[in-house]
């Protein structure tokens, strides 16, 4: 893929529409990787003028707050500001929630302003302003789909809309899990746990929430996290039922019924 | 005979009201151990919260069974007491049923309205106490409910019991009486009540004076009794949740508020505009103990009425993790309870080599924490118990380094490599080269 960096944009006197944010996960975990080119295959079939800040992109310090370590964060992202408003960046599309929630809501009171959005927010718009044409009665026509609510896009932002309403322009099915929404329960990956091994317990929280998706009789189970997918993933392989359940994203299924 | 009863009711009005009031100011220090933090902002929207979901319990409805239950009793509770109001100038001018005369057949309608009420409260502690003790709700349950926490809720719910057949037997008696004495102003039939006259045919009017003063002095003892009882229970809540979903935080639930004493620090470490000359000791990162977090957050804990709510919404609760968003606030007004109590006896006070963190709250409970925002999403007076974990894990990370491990590794591979995995930065990119 050739992607234009914010960089090279900028050599040539260009501004994007829109920064595609990218992550750590998107741009690291081999899983979230796939999500991170589907994503940027629908930006490019729709003509949108974005660009990536590449090697110059770096972690918001995000899960660094989340443990504790405000020092480590707020390094982090005062550099980051630094490079945002250095290319005078106006409006952000990120794939991770978790970036979407520090840069839309802890970035301000450290100098960074933008319109941030997440790409279930952006698809959403795109979708309704007819830059990505669904067909009708496409291939998820019928097929039962469940949606995990990722917390740091529900309930931390209220985004609770936007990835259903993409998912009832794919024609799917959307079954809910009993708990969604407001009580959606989380995969288990917030708050730094991630990065280390869960606390003594009965249960991993994402076999948990695995059991409950499995229960939708979903074969698909979308998400619209970089962590959740990890955690919904790893339930499903350890409930055997990789071979008919996947798990998803939400761009993966659009740019799928895209034929991208 | 009525001076004496006029004196003994002056006595224990002003009994009660010294007890409430000393400990009310009690409890206003205790909140203050914690840091100055003023909150003025966004008015409209702090009125609107206290509206919706302190007067109108917007938020207890997300379980509508025990939701309605609830405000029966809420509802019951807080119209009764507008015939406390008639009890209290009785009780001092010496004169009995002083509206009656003056409302005529509003009153009987308005008395006929109390006791409706009165049945519900009645109805739904029965429930409620079944529901507790005997169908046994997970939540009423779990470790930190232990003896006192389910004698205070037990309590509170046969006191509420008691006080409503009070009510009962002395409009009962009340009825009966009426015709005999003049003292005895007619209220007209009250419905509820006269179901119960029949107990006491063939008493002599003088018993039923008895019966009469004695459920009255019973009702209005118990209430003032109560009023205090409650300055020391969870079920404070009746008071202090109109004043924490006014003080709530209005921020996006996402977002962690920020350290202005390290963004001080950081800007000067990387040479940014904007850094100001530290001013004074910096004082502690995070929170260490209950006087490291704000006021507010321990007017929230005062405010918990341990429903439980935020408990069983918790995915590490939920999968048989220690952290229990209900315990952490539970520590908080234990911690400071004991403070307090302390400082009262000239002790002292949080200087008595204990802390929040480490001997209330464990590391292992706090680590538990997903940031998920369940617990704040669940409870029904908007306590934020993540704000406080987030505040004790900023102490353990920073002013210990004593965060997991796995995280420390998490902190130095963020600070090498710019993710925190251990990535080359330069492989950033490598996404757009390779395949599907």
């Amino acid at each position: 893929m050739n992607i234009p960096t914010l960089a090279e944009m900028t050599a040539r006197g260009e501004a994007p529409e829109i920064l595609f944010w990218v992550g750590c996960a998107g741009s690291y975990d081999d899983r979230y990787k796939r999500v991170t080119r589907a994503f940027a295959r629908i930006l490019e079939s729709t003509g949108m003028k974005f660009a990536v800040l590449g090697t110059e992109e770096t972690c918001t310090g995000d899960p660094a707050r989340r443990a504790g370590n405000d020092f480590l964060f707020q390094m982090q992202a005062l550099n980051v500001i630094q490079t945002l408003n250095g290319y005078g960046v106006k409006k952000i599309v990120t794939a991770c929630p978790h970036c979407f929630n520090v840069l839309k809501n802890e970035y301000p009171e450290l100098g960074g302003t933008y319109e941030v959005m997440h790409h279930t927010q952006l698809l959403q718009q795109l979708i309704s302003e007819g830059r990505i044409k669904m067909k009708e009665g496409g291939s998820f026509k019928g097929q039962k789909i469940t949606y995990h609510d990722s917390c740091y896009l529900g309930r931390a932002n209220n985004v609770y809309e936007a990835p259903r309403s993409v998912l009832s322009a794919l024609d799917a099915d959307l079954v809910e899990m009993k708990r969604c929404r407001t009580t959606g329960l989380c995969c288990g990956a917030g708050g730094g746990q991630m990065f280390k091994e869960p606390e003594k317990g009965r249960k991993d929280i994402n076999i948990e929430r695995t059991e409950e998706a499995l229960s939708t009789g979903a074969k698909t189970i979308a998400v619209a996290c970089p962590f959740c997918m990890t955690m919904m993933s790893d339930g499903v392989k350890n409930k055997e039922k990789e071979g008919e359940v996947k798990v998803k994203d939400l761009a993966e299924l659009v740019a799928e019924s895209q034929g991208l | 005979m009525h001076v004496i009863q006029q004196i003994a009711f002056f006595v224990t009005l002003a009994i009660a009201g010294y007890l409430i009031r000393k400990r009310a100011l009690r409890i206003i220090s205790n909140i203050r151990l914690g840091k100055a933090l003023a909150i003025y902002d966004r008015k409209d929207e702090r009125w609107r919260n206290v509206v919706l979901v302190a007067l109108g319990q917007k938020k207890m409805f997300k379980r509508p069974v025990p939701a309605l239950l609830h405000f029966l009793i809420y509802a019951g509770f807080l119209i009764i007491n507008l015939e406390v109001m008639e009890f209290i100038i009785d009780g001092l001018l010496g004169t009995h049923r002083i509206f009656a005369p003056w409302l005529g057949s509003f009153y009987t309608m308005l008395m006929n309205g109390f006791e409706f009420l009165a049945a519900g409260v009645l109805l739904a502690c029965v429930v409620f106490l079944i529901r507790r003790n005997l169908l046994r709700v997970p939540r009423f349950w779990s470790a930190e409910m232990a003896s006192w926490p389910r004698l205070d809720a037990n309590l509170i719910l046969t006191i509420e019991i008691v006080l409503m057949m009070a009510v009962f037997t002395m409009n009962a008696t009340d009825q009966l009486l009426q015709g005999h004495f003049e003292h005895y102003t007619s209220t007209g039939r009250l419905i509820l009540s006269s179901q119960l006259m029949p107990i006491f045919s063939g008493w002599t009017p003088d018993s039923l004076v008895v019966v009469e003063r004695f459920a009255w002095w019973f009702h209005i003892i118990g209430i003032l009794g109560f009023a205090v009882y409650i300055t020391w229970s969870k079920h404070l809540h009746i008071i202090l949740a109109f004043f924490n979903t006014w003080y709530a935080r209005l921020r996006p639930k996402g977002q962690i508020h920020n350290m202005p004493a390290v963004t001080n620090e950081v800007k000067s470490m990387l040479g940014l505009s904007g850094a100001q000359p530290a001013s004074g000791e910096p004082g502690r990162f995070g929170a260490k103990d209950i006087n490291d977090l704000s006021w507010n957050h321990l007017l929230a804990a005062y405010s918990c009425t341990e429903c439980g709510r935020c408990t069983s919404e918790c995915p590490a609760n939920l999968t048989g993790k220690k952290l229990s968003p209900r315990k952490v606030m539970m520590d908080v007004r234990d911690r400071m309870e004991q403070a307090g109590v302390s400082l009262e006896k000239g002790g002292p006070g949080l200087n008595d080599g204990k802390f929040l963190l480490g001997d209330y709250v464990t590391k292992e409970e706090i680590n538990a924490c997903t940031s998920c925002n369940a617990c704040v999403e669940a409870c029904p007076v908007m306590i934020n118990p993540l704000d406080i974990i987030i505040e004790l894990r900023r102490y353990v990370a920073m002013e210990e380094s004593g965060s997991p491990a796995s995280w420390n590794s998490m902190f130095q591979n963020i600070e090498t490599n710019f993710a925190p995995w251990k990535f080359p930065a330069a492989d950033r990119f490598n996404w757009a080269k390779e395949d599907k």
